[in-house]
């Protein structure tokens, strides 16, 4: 397999990953574009690069954290993929399915990452900590607390009782 | 049996669990409604996330993703005439984008890639230079230490690499990406050239990023290849260093330990 057809394979799951993450289509592949170009400036080091989806999407966790860092103008695309008007038969599961989204939206990012990782990437928790670059036991909290906020905005719930810290 | 903690529930969720443990919480759970029910809508969430998701998979891929994908094309071009022909190119548009250029481009991993071909471009020009490969030479050390130090503003000392076949021809000033780059220029006794060029340009693009990142590490090697050229760099505080010559990389790893030797030890920039 030459370079670019090894790096080609891994694009429909960035892409699939970053959509969750970014929420749209167009963050969502400015963010896989980046995460690519990375990659290539960093091609010296495929060699010694055991884990090839675990440090592209390393890289790509990156990039997201910086980038959701720094302000952008928020962009709406208007193209083919725009929904018309939902057909009928799956009109009930379109706005179950758009109720996840918002939720998830909803979600700090470091427990979204997580959350998205465990469901679309089926990654090993140890995978996780190391793609992360934190202690696998704050991947456990992190699963732990996601997946109960998104829970509970789901079943709209309130969020759940935060302790604080009084000093 | 043990108690389930909160991660072993996420765990059996996940099938990450020893298949014995996955049994006995599997039992336990038939006596846990609560949990049964947490459980499920766990596993509800993922299924639903992979309905909301997969069909990404699918798409076709859009153009620039496509292209972001491929190897990009080679920035260096064995002829010497294309290598001056980028030169004077990105030497323009560095010009034009002066002072834009690091907000535009916050990837600092592309910036010193950047650096690394800014590199071997002016190797590849100047190393082809019989009659003037360098502004000044050997034989005026003194006054080229003392312009390049002014001009870089920091005390800028060639590297001496005597001891691994590399006689020092000179340097020279050059335009780097926002301001003056030092290069260093030696020959082996066979005429063979190698570059050593300084920039000190990185730590400034890169400053408030690293900081950002919390300050990671940047001092690692890294190696680009492209044609014959082979490119060592790495950068140092505020400094880039990139190593060019058509050598092989074990030599030019000797070189660039020796030059990192050398700068550790502050003999050739303080």
């Amino acid at each position: 397999m030459t370079p670019d057809e090894s790096l080609l394979t891994w694009v429909p799951r960035l892409r699939r990953y970053a959509r969750a993450l970014a929420g749209n289509r167009d963050d969502a592949d400015d963010l896989v574009q980046d995460t690519l170009e990375r990659a290539w400036a960093r091609a010296a080091l495929w060699r010694g690069v055991t884990d090839m989806r675990g440090w592209l999407f390393s890289i790509m966790h990156n990039l997201h954290v910086d980038g959701v860092r720094r302000p952008r103008l928020a962009t709406q695309a208007i193209d083919d993929d725009t929904p018309e008007l939902a057909t009928a038969p799956t009109q009930g599961e379109r706005l179950a399915v758009l109720d996840l989204q918002a939720a998830l939206d909803q979600l700090p990012v470091e427990q979204k990452e997580i959350v998205l990782l465990v469901a679309l990437e089926d990654m090993a928790y140890a995978d996780i900590a190391k793609t992360l670059g934190i202690p696998i036991g704050t991947v456990m909290s992190r699963l732990s607390r996601g997946r109960e906020r998104l829970r509970a905005l789901m079943d709209g719930r309130d969020q759940p009782v935060r302790l604080t810290v009084v000093k | 049996m043990n108690p389930i903690t909160e991660a072993e529930l996420h765990a059996f969720v996940d099938g990450q669990l020893t298949p014995e443990r996955h049994r006995e919480i599997e039992a336990s759970l038939a006596q846990r409604p609560d949990e049964a029910q947490r459980v499920q809508s766990y596993r509800d969430q993922k299924r639903e996330l992979r309905a909301l998701f997969d069909p990404v998979l699918d798409e076709a891929l859009p153009q620039r993703v496509l292209r972001a994908a491929r190897p990009r094309a080679a920035w260096y071009s064995q002829r010497w005439i294309a290598g001056l022909l980028i030169a004077l190119i990105s030497g323009a548009a560095g010009w034009g984008l002066h002072g834009a250029w690091p907000s535009a481009s916050p990837d600092k991993t592309l910036a010193v890639a950047g650096f690394a071909q800014r590199a071997a471009v002016a190797h590849a020009v100047y190393s082809a230079e019989q009659r003037r490969p360098v502004e000044v030479d050997a034989a005026h050390e003194d006054q080229l230490v003392t312009w390049l130090s002014k001009r870089m503003g920091a005390p800028m000392k060639p590297a001496h690499l005597q001891a691994l076949g590399y006689a020092l021809e000179g340097g020279r000033l050059l335009p780097g990406g926002q301001g003056p780059v030092a290069q260093f220029m030696y020959r082996d006794a066979a005429g063979r050239r190698l570059t050593l060029y300084v920039s000190n340009e990185i730590g400034e693009l890169s400053s408030s990023a690293s900081a950002a990142r919390g300050n990671q590490s940047e001092t690692a090697f890294r190696f680009a290849r492209e044609g014959r050229l082979n490119v060592f760099y790495w950068v140092d505080g505020r400094f880039g260093y990139a190593i060019s010559a058509e050598a092989d990389r074990t030599a030019l790893t000797e070189v660039s330990s020796e030059v990192y030797r050398q700068l550790a030890k502050g003999v050739t920039v303080d």
